[in-house]
């Protein structure tokens, strides 16, 4: 079948791309565009290591097709770090030891941030609650929610 | 996964024909989170998808008095439990919105692939069933209307015909006095499947300190092939005094009623006690609701909601 062409905005680039129907954003992100930062784990909605936003809202990549992200802003890990340094949150994951392997760590940014921007400041039972679609089979949850909440004190 | 042709039409004509033209090859997508993850398990084999969110009447969300709730078919849950009308009104929704899946599904799923997709253990099915909505269809024969209690026909079968598609699930807005709640029990805090749900909505009578049930509808899920409406239990409910009692004797009818299997979610015999639990915490919760109290859900507080008439 002859392939899609679908524009969109990817970290406030304007991008531009083939892709079969079939394939999942997380696919294209990673293997058409160089975005290797957004992982698969599950390829099925459960473990959140390939979340991203699209236009500002949190989803799994690899349950949302390439082809629908025609027109849409898409945001993943690769936008979180800017020319000053790294994002509040990347900092507050490295000061609290917040990764071992790390392959849940992108996932995890991607939707701290969209907590943040959606509460600035949450409690600790927000956090957990935000970040149940996110599984960590390493580190443990207490040490990403305590980098969330430090975060969340420092992040403007 | 197999390929496919993807298609995007913007108005319910275009996406009719679309439908139509491929019969039983042509799939809806909305959300896209039990779609894409069927077709990747090869459940299904579409040779077209039909992407409906580019289609305005899909994607509304409003509360009329006149025209009371319309949820478009594709509107996500995060819409849902976000918007105010509905917290007001419907606040059984609000408690089934917020617990499909985690925050990344609800930015995508909606209750309309939640009923199309007519799992047993569907979350919001026995809260629409409580509130009384109806599924608006259109097909190549037109516009029908179906209660959401018969639209689903077996586990992952649903009373869509070929070329036929869900536009939209309304229902009336509650009159005063009147509150719904819905609640299920899983062992996990979020993120998992219901072993058992429940959906009560009641509208009361009477002075606050003798309340009697003017009405009162109870639908449950996971106890069997369908999401299940026992008419029965809310009937027994209609005339009768608010108190612990009449709420048990309809909780043991709901138990009656429940079909439920063993599954590795749980055995039968402790899906029909669950049943009996989350019956009456429904109804408490509908009760207090109507009461003007507030009753947070699963996930609104830290600690758990107090199933007591107070
Ligand atoms: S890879 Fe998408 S949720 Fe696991
Ligand atoms: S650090 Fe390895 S899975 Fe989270």
């Amino acid at each position: 079948m002859s392939k899609i062409h679908v524009q969109c905005t990817i970290n406030g680039e304007p991008t531009e791309f083939l892709c079969e129907a079939r394939q999942s954003l997380l696919e294209v992100l990673r293997e058409e565009l160089g975005f290797t930062g957004t992982k698969e784990g599950c390829n099925d909605g459960n473990c959140g290591a390939c979340s991203v936003t699209v236009d500002g809202v949190l989803v799994d990549s690899c349950l949302i097709l390439a082809a629908e992200v025609q027109d849409k802003t898409v945001g993943t890990v690769e936008g979180l770090a800017s020319a000053e340094g790294l994002h509040p949150l990347q900092q507050k994951f490295l000061e609290h030891a917040s990764l071992q392997c790390g392959i849940c760590t992108p996932g995890f940014l991607v939707a701290s941030k969209a907590l943040l921007d959606a509460n600035p400041n949450p409690s600790q039972h927000e956090i957990r609650h935000w970040l149940a679609g996110n599984l960590c089979r390493c580190t443990g949850y207490d040490k990403i929610v305590r980098a969330v909440l430090d975060a969340a004190g420092t992040a403007e | 996964m197999r390929d496919f042709e993807y298609t995007a039409p913007s108005t319910l004509r275009e996406a009719v024909k679309l439908l139509s033209e491929k019969g039983e090859a042509a799939r809806v997508l909305a959300g896209g989170t039990d779609l894409i993850v069927q077709l990747r398990a090869r459940r299904f084999q579409p040779e077209r998808v039909v992407d409906v969110k580019n289609i305005p009447e899909v994607n509304e969300l409003s509360v009329s008095p006149r025209k009371g709730l319309r949820i478009g078919a594709a509107v996500p849950c995060h819409r849902i439990y976000a918007d105010e009308g509905v917290k007001e009104q419907f606040a059984g929704l609000t408690d089934a919105s917020m617990i499909i899946g985690g925050i990344q599904i609800q930015g995508r799923a909606s209750l309309g692939g939640n009923l199309c997709n007519a799992s047993p253990s569907a979350d919001s099915i026995p809260a629409l069933i409580a509130y009384g909505a109806e599924a608006e269809v259109i097909g190549p024969d037109g516009k029908r209307k179906i209660a959401v209690e018969d639209f689903c026909t077996g586990p992952g079968s649903n009373a869509l015909k070929p070329g036929e598609m869900l536009v939209a699930i309304r229902m009336p807005l509650p009159k005063n006095n009147s509150g719904g709640h819905y609640l299920r029990f899983i062992p996990r805090n979020e993120m998992d499947i219901a072993v058992v749900g429940a959906g009560a909505f009641v509208e009361l009578g009477g002075r606050s300190k003798t309340r009697v049930f003017k009405s009162a509808r109870i639908a449950l899920a996971a106890v069997a092939p369908t999401p299940l409406l026992v008419a029965e239990a809310g009937a027994s409910l209609e005339g009768q005094p608010v108190t612990e009692e009449t709420i048990a004797a309809a909780a043991a009818i709901a138990q009656e009623a429940a079909r439920p299997i063993s599954d590795m979610r749980g055995p039968a015999e402790y899906r029909r006690h669950l049943v009996g639990v989350l019956t009456k915490r429904a109804l408490i919760g509908a009760v207090k609701r109507a009461n003007g109290e507030f009753v947070p859900n699963a996930v609104q507080s830290n600690g758990h909601p107090v199933y007591q008439l107070s």
